[in-house]
């Protein structure tokens, strides 16, 4: 059993730890408001080319994951039974399946934009103009970073499950799957503001 | 009275003997050792850099070594001193060796993400010190890595701001560590206006590290992704702006300075009422300045891009904002020499590095605000001033808050001490040799000496031979201290718990600690600077 002080000190660390990452983001986000706000027409003939029906579907896949994720933790905190680790751990799973559609979903995207001839340098985007090299280049730059954010939490939640299953976490300390929770809710939350910015500029 | 205390905490091997018992260990001060090791390692590399620069400008031609040299000289000595040695050093030396026991506690609140944020800051400069091996060449592009001459250089530029990224991290976890521990990890009794003033140093900067490291840890990345994809969001060819860079990297770089100098400040504000045997002037108003200076410190970053393009607006009120954080650092100055008066003033080796930090950073205040102020900075930008004005800062500043805190704490950390009377001399050597190196400097960056440049005009050759000439007396000062250290630890007398009569907690344990400090966690009554009576002690 853990004690109360650890498991605070733990989610305050986490929450310190998630307000790192933001700013990490928050950099980008200056600079994607910078630019757009140079070259409003560019980003907005740019945005264009992007699928709005991937995006959708993967902002739609990855907020039923923090919901799946959410009822996982909420099952594991709300009675302590061999029942709600097993259900706990399907939830998760369930999470973890999710995040690798998305990663799916995303691949499909990057890939149709290479097969345009769209990434950072391609002789096709050096001959747009300079507002459009922008939006692409913090697509990539911004997307990729949050792919590989997917990347560690999917790693993460899934040595949560690893855990769960062995029973080293549990309803008896649930602590970490709260703080891997709160990782994914913050992934989730970054790609809520990635979404509207690059496909819904009007 | 320590009759049946538990071993020190260097012999008590834990679970791992050996060299695996150190580099594996979570004991918060084990990794504070290897912190100390790791950072007067590398402080020693870059010293040795720095005097190599400083005999190139023995003549106006140079000779000693090569243009292209030279470039890689300042920067690595740039790059080692600010992001391996300065940055880290006392949240992650002293940080983890005392601020446990400061506020009572067995250990930091997360003992493995401290190894891990130790493995993060070795890994950082094993990679960091690769780059200049590795790729065409070794960095050579100033500790700012400025674009666009980043981009375009052709050294390997990726791997070493990789290896900065790295202790970034390192810095962002130590951080995350420090602001946990100083919420959970306090005593019974320990509110947080009974904390020493070092703990609130301490503390603030870990706020600043946390809250500024990422901006440049997104930035560096960037960098690594204009060189590997040429993305294009700094490149001008590409419409990307350069001066956004600068924004970046200075919103980071300039907090950078606080998480620098605070943590001496907090020790400095230690240092004061034990050697003035009196309470502090005003605990409060320097407690809370350190989180001024944190929070209006962070807002001042566009004072370094004056000459860069800038909009007016902007420049004005960065340098509205820079003349703020004055405000609270000269709260601090006058509380600690208002402690000293009608004090009982002792003047130990620890206390004369204090004293020497208050006229250095003194100097080093002011001429910021020169720097600062619009009109002046335009005449001294990128000269010789801004050189000599951040070693006042840095090197005067947290160094010497570092050199204190070594003299402080020496005698708890390892039981022994060292000679009082070579520290002394050491200390007057180290004084005079650093006034006539960098206040040199001042002079000719004000008559017009662009910095990074390794030859220059024949009629500065006096000024730069006497500023050559200081560095060799500082640098012998230094070794006469790291040595009589160094003589100390291995042949020194046997310290008392309480050599200097400290009232905070890490003096009420025996010298070294034990592995766990306290055999009881304390219940503390009262504030950080009550002084009982001398004939009371033991």
């Amino acid at each position: 059993m853990e004690s109360p002080e650890h498991s605070t000190g733990a989610r305050i660390g986490m929450w310190l730890f998630l307000l790192s990452e933001i700013l990490l983001f928050g950099g980008l986000f200056l600079l994607y408001a910078t630019y757009r706000w140079k070259h409003p027409g560019d980003f907005h003939a740019a945005s264009q080319e992007l699928s709005r029906l991937d995006g959708t579907l993967n902002t739609a896949i990855l907020l039923t994951s923090s919901l799946t994720m959410a009822l996982s933790i909420f099952t594991l905190s709300r009675e302590r039974s061999a029942r709600s680790t097993r259900r706990a751990s399907l939830f998760l799973g369930a999470t973890i399946l999710m995040g690798c559609a998305f990663l799916v979903v995303k691949g499909f995207e990057w890939a149709a934009k290479f097969r345009h001839g769209l990434y950072p340098s391609s002789p096709v985007l050096l001959a747009r103009p300079p507002g459009e090299i922008l939006y692409f280049g913090l697509y990539f730059a911004m997307t990729g970073l949050h792919a590989l954010h997917v990347i560690v939490g999917l790693c993460v939640l899934s040595t949560m499950l690893a855990l769960l299953l062995r029973g080293s976490v549990g309803p008896e300390r649930v602590a970490p799957v709260e703080n891997a929770g709160l990782y994914w809710h913050l992934v989730d939350i970054i790609w809520i503001f990635l979404f509207p910015l690059f496909y819904l500029i009007s | 009275m320590h009759a049946h205390a538990a071993a020190p905490w260097y012999t008590d091997e834990g679970r791992r003997p050996g060299i695996r018992g150190w580099i594996f260990s979570t004991n918060h001060k084990r990794i504070g050792i290897l912190y100390l090791v790791a950072v007067l390692s590398f402080f020693a590399v870059a010293v040795v850099l720095g005097v190599l620069m400083r005999i190139q400008s023995l003549r106006p031609e140079g000779g000693f070594v090569a243009p292209q040299t030279y470039n890689v000289l300042f920067s690595v000595h740039g790059i080692i001193q600010i992001f391996l040695v300065v940055i880290p050093a006392i949240p992650t030396i002293f940080g983890n060796f005392f601020l446990p026991i400061l506020i009572g506690g067995r250990d930091m609140a997360f003992p493995r993400l401290n190894l891990f944020s130790w493995w993060l800051y070795m890994t950082g400069a094993v990679v960091v010190l690769l780059s200049l091996a590795l790729g065409k060449g070794p960095v050579d592009t100033g500790w700012t890595f400025y674009v666009p001459y980043s981009l375009r250089t052709t050294v390997n530029v990726p791997l070493a701001v990789f290896g900065v990224f790295l202790l970034g991290m390192s810095s962002i976890l130590t951080g995350v560590n420090i602001v946990t521990t100083t919420h959970q990890m306090r005593a019974p009794g320990m509110g947080f206006f009974r904390m020493p003033l070092s703990v609130w140093g301490l503390y603030s900067t870990a706020w600043v590290q946390i809250l500024a490291t990422p901006v440049i840890g997104i930035t560096l990345v960037l960098i690594i992704m204009e060189r590997l994809f040429g993305v294009g969001v700094f490149d001008p060819a590409k419409g990307g702006d350069p001066l956004l860079y600068q924004h970046l990297f200075w919103i980071y770089s300039h907090p950078a300075v606080y998480i620098m100098i605070l943590p001496a400040m907090g020790i400095i504000s230690d240092l004061f009422p034990v050697f003035s045997r009196k309470n502090i002037v005003g605990y409060k108003t320097v407690a809370f300045s350190s989180l001024a200076i944190a929070s209006v410190g962070s807002l001042v970053w566009g004072h370094h891009m004056f000459v860069s393009g800038q909009s007016d607006t902007a420049s004005i009120v960065f340098s509205l904002l820079t003349f703020l954080v004055a405000v609270p650092s000269a709260i601090k100055v006058f509380n600690w020499v208002a402690t000293l008066y009608k004090g009982s003033i002792k003047v130990d080796p620890p206390f004369l590095y204090a004293l020497g930090f208050i006229a250095l950073f003194l100097i080093g205040g002011l001429t910021g605000l020169v720097l600062g102020a619009l009109s002046p900075d335009v005449h001294v930008h990128d000269t010789y001033f801004v050189v000599g004005h951040f070693h006042y800062v840095i090197f005067g500043g947290m160094g010497f808050g570092l050199f204190a805190a070594l003299h402080y704490w020496f005698p708890k950390m390892f039981g022994k001490m060292y000679n009082f009377k070579f520290a002394t001399v050491a200390f007057l050597v180290l004084f005079v040799g650093f006034n006539v190196f960098y206040m040199t400097m001042l002079i000719l960056g004000w008559a017009g000496m662009p910095r990074r440049y390794y030859s220059y005009l024949p009629q500065f050759a006096p000024l730069q031979r006497i500023s050559s000439i200081g560095s060799y007396i500082m640098v012998g000062g230094l070794a006469m201290m790291f040595g009589n250290l160094i003589h100390g630890f291995l042949r020194g007398k046997k310290a008392p718990d309480n050599p200097w009569g400290g009232a905070t907690l890490e003096w009420q344990i025996p010298s070294p600690p034990s592995a766990e400090n306290f055999e009881e966690i304390p219940t503390v009554t009262g504030g950080p600077y009550v002084f009982s009576k001398p004939e009371e002690k033991d």
